[in-house]
């Protein structure tokens, strides 16, 4: 039985560990590309910032809001024909990687304007008044002041997305979370379920170490001892 | 190092006129600034003092077009700055340059790099740039720390910093917001010595703002003196330690010497006057107040006295007690004016 077992684990463990990783990293990579300038958006239009705009800021803010009301389970499911436009089905590694991105996207923008609403106004005033235009500020000085909280928040989002990777397999979606239910839930194999959930603790260490590890070397670097 | 400035002419850099400024807040308008008038010639260190809350952060702040005031008018060189926007008051950032108390520097950059951001932005080439860098460096006394990150400096090193890092331009006139104000008395001095020394040898003219009045008596040629947003007496530094008009001059030249002891000022009355006696110039070098003495009836107790040396210009000023009849004094007084004292009755 044990043997069995082992047999069944290496046979599909290696290849589902891959199908999560490339999952979660390219929903990270696709939701930092859309997040980001929303949350850099979100944080300039925002009253006082260098492009104050209230009624950009308010609407924006409220997509955002309504976006993050979603559970992600119903989001899963409401998407479908969304991710069938995309990609073309909605079973499968990549056809998750649309919902997966889409519930990241408001979480990492909102994270992202935390972060930069960090950085102290009167240095954007001093940036400025060196005759900086609004990219410039935005590309030298809100987002690099703000690299190591910008990294803590991307290393959130990524461990947010290892959980959320995992409720993608009940639709179909791959990945570890689809051998837990498959094998580890509907066979009774303990043994499955277990050596699932322990891989996916590691995954989430490493992810949350290799973002610990990025972030406090470039405050330790910059002299300041991070404050995320 | 000179940099080649032909772009402007004129002597006078800044001229404001009629300067308002006001916030609404909590629903109301506040004023902060009302109808101020100044002008600032080349070459000037224009000192604008006054207390916390004076306005004297809103007036720097509109004369560097950080905010926009409400009414007015303020040339740079002839040119209406008032109310410009966007790529013409980039290009006008680029002819001025700011210090602030709280030094403002990228923590993300090394001193280098601060420095180099300005040139940066511009597109100045890497090569030319690194150069400008390094002399700058040279200027303030850095070079050694050029790859610190500014959270490994000390305040004063930062505050060198953006000094470096606001003449990279080659700026007609530096703003310093309170420059010196988050600093101890020995940095202060040494960077007040520093903006000397940028101001004789790049001939950049300088426009502080400050509550201290050893501040414009360190560097200033020419003061204003600013209370509830309006401008109370401007003129040279000279002419307003020796004659103050205003009360809150007075006050701020009070900061500047040492209080008075209590009991003395509880024994005064009309045949006991506490004075102050400021000598100017060349009045400062002769025996006055020994031949006042000889010539009325009345005794003088010193209690204070100092040698102020302002820009060559000796300033002597001393706290006096003179006790004598009220007539006596009287004479002794109006003998003194005559001999060009300035002499003001110090009242508790």
């Amino acid at each position: 039985m044990m043997h069995a077992n082992l047999t069944l684990a290496l046979e599909l463990l290696p290849l589902q560990l891959w199908n999560t990783i490339y999952m979660v990293i390219t929903s990270v990579v696709l939701a930092v590309l859309f997040g980001l300038p929303l949350g850099v958006i979100l944080t300039i239009t925002a009253k006082g910032h260098i492009k104050q705009h209230l009624v950009v800021y308010k609407i924006l803010s409220a997509c955002i809001n309504i976006a993050r009301s979603f559970p992600f389970a119903i989001l899963l499911v409401a998407l479908i024909p969304v991710t069938r436009w995309v990609i073309g089905t909605s079973l499968g590694t990549t056809a998750a990687i649309v919902p997966l991105t889409i519930a990241a996207v408001p979480f990492v923008a909102r994270l992202i304007e935390t972060s930069l609403q960090e950085v102290d106004r009167s240095i954007l005033e001093a940036a400025l008044v060196m005759g900086s235009d609004p990219w410039q500020i935005i590309s030298k000085v809100l987002i690099p002041e703000a690299l190591p909280s910008i990294i803590a928040a991307i290393t959130l989002t990524a461990v947010n997305l290892i959980g959320y990777s995992a409720m993608a397999g009940l639709v179909g979606g791959g990945g570890l979370g689809q051998v837990a239910i498959q094998y580890g839930y509907h066979r009774f194999n303990s043994f499955i379920m277990l050596t699932t959930v322990i891989l996916l603790i590691i995954l989430v260490q490493l992810f949350q170490w290799l973002g610990d590890y990025v972030a406090n070397s470039i405050a330790k670097k910059r002299g300041k001892s991070l404050h995320v | 190092m000179q940099a080649q400035r032909t772009k402007f002419s004129g002597s006078n850099i800044i001229e404001v006129l009629d300067l308002s400024k006001s916030y609404s807040y909590l629903g109301k308008q506040v004023s902060a600034l009302n109808q101020v008038s100044i002008t600032i010639e080349k070459g000037d260190i224009y000192g604008i003092i006054g207390q916390s809350g004076a306005g004297k952060s809103t007036l720097i702040r509109c004369l560097a077009r950080l905010i926009q005031p409400s009414a007015g008018k303020i040339s740079f060189y002839g040119n209406d700055v008032t109310n410009i926007s966007g790529q013409p008051l980039r290009e006008f950032y680029k002819n001025i340059g700011m210090v602030f108390q709280s030094f403002n520097l990228l923590g993300s950059r090394t001193v280098a790099e601060n420095i180099l951001y300005p040139l940066e932005i511009s597109g100045i080439p890497l090569e030319k740039s690194n150069c400008r860098v390094a002399e700058l460096l040279q200027l303030v006394g850095l070079t050694a720390k050029s790859g610190y990150y500014p959270a490994h400096l000390s305040g004063g090193e930062k505050q060198r910093v953006g000094i470096a890092r606001a003449l990279a331009h080659y700026p007609e006139v530096l703003f310093c917001d309170e420059a010196t104000s988050a600093l101890d008395p020995k940095t202060t001095k040494e960077i007040l010595e520093l903006l000397q020394k940028v101001h004789t040898e790049l001939d950049v003219t300088i426009v502080l703002i400050t509550h201290e009045m050893d501040v414009i008596k360190q560097i200033c040629n020419k003061v204003a003196v600013i209370e509830a947003g309006e401008i109370l007496e401007t003129g040279l530094v000279v002419d307003i330690f020796a004659q103050p008009k205003y009360a809150t001059t007075k006050d701020l030249l009070q900061h500047a010497s040492h209080d008075i002891p209590q009991e003395v000022i509880n024994n005064l009355s009309p045949s006991r006057q506490l004075l102050s006696l400021r000598f100017k110039g060349q009045v400062a070098k002769e025996p006055i107040i020994s031949q006042m003495i000889r010539k009325f009836d009345v005794d003088v107790n010193i209690l204070q006295g100092w040698i102020d040396n302002l820009q060559n210009m000796m300033l002597g000023t001393l706290i006096v007690e003179f006790t004598g009849a009220p007539e006596n004094i009287q004479q002794a007084l109006a003998y003194l004016r005559e001999q060009s004292v300035q002499c003001e009755a110090i009242l508790k």
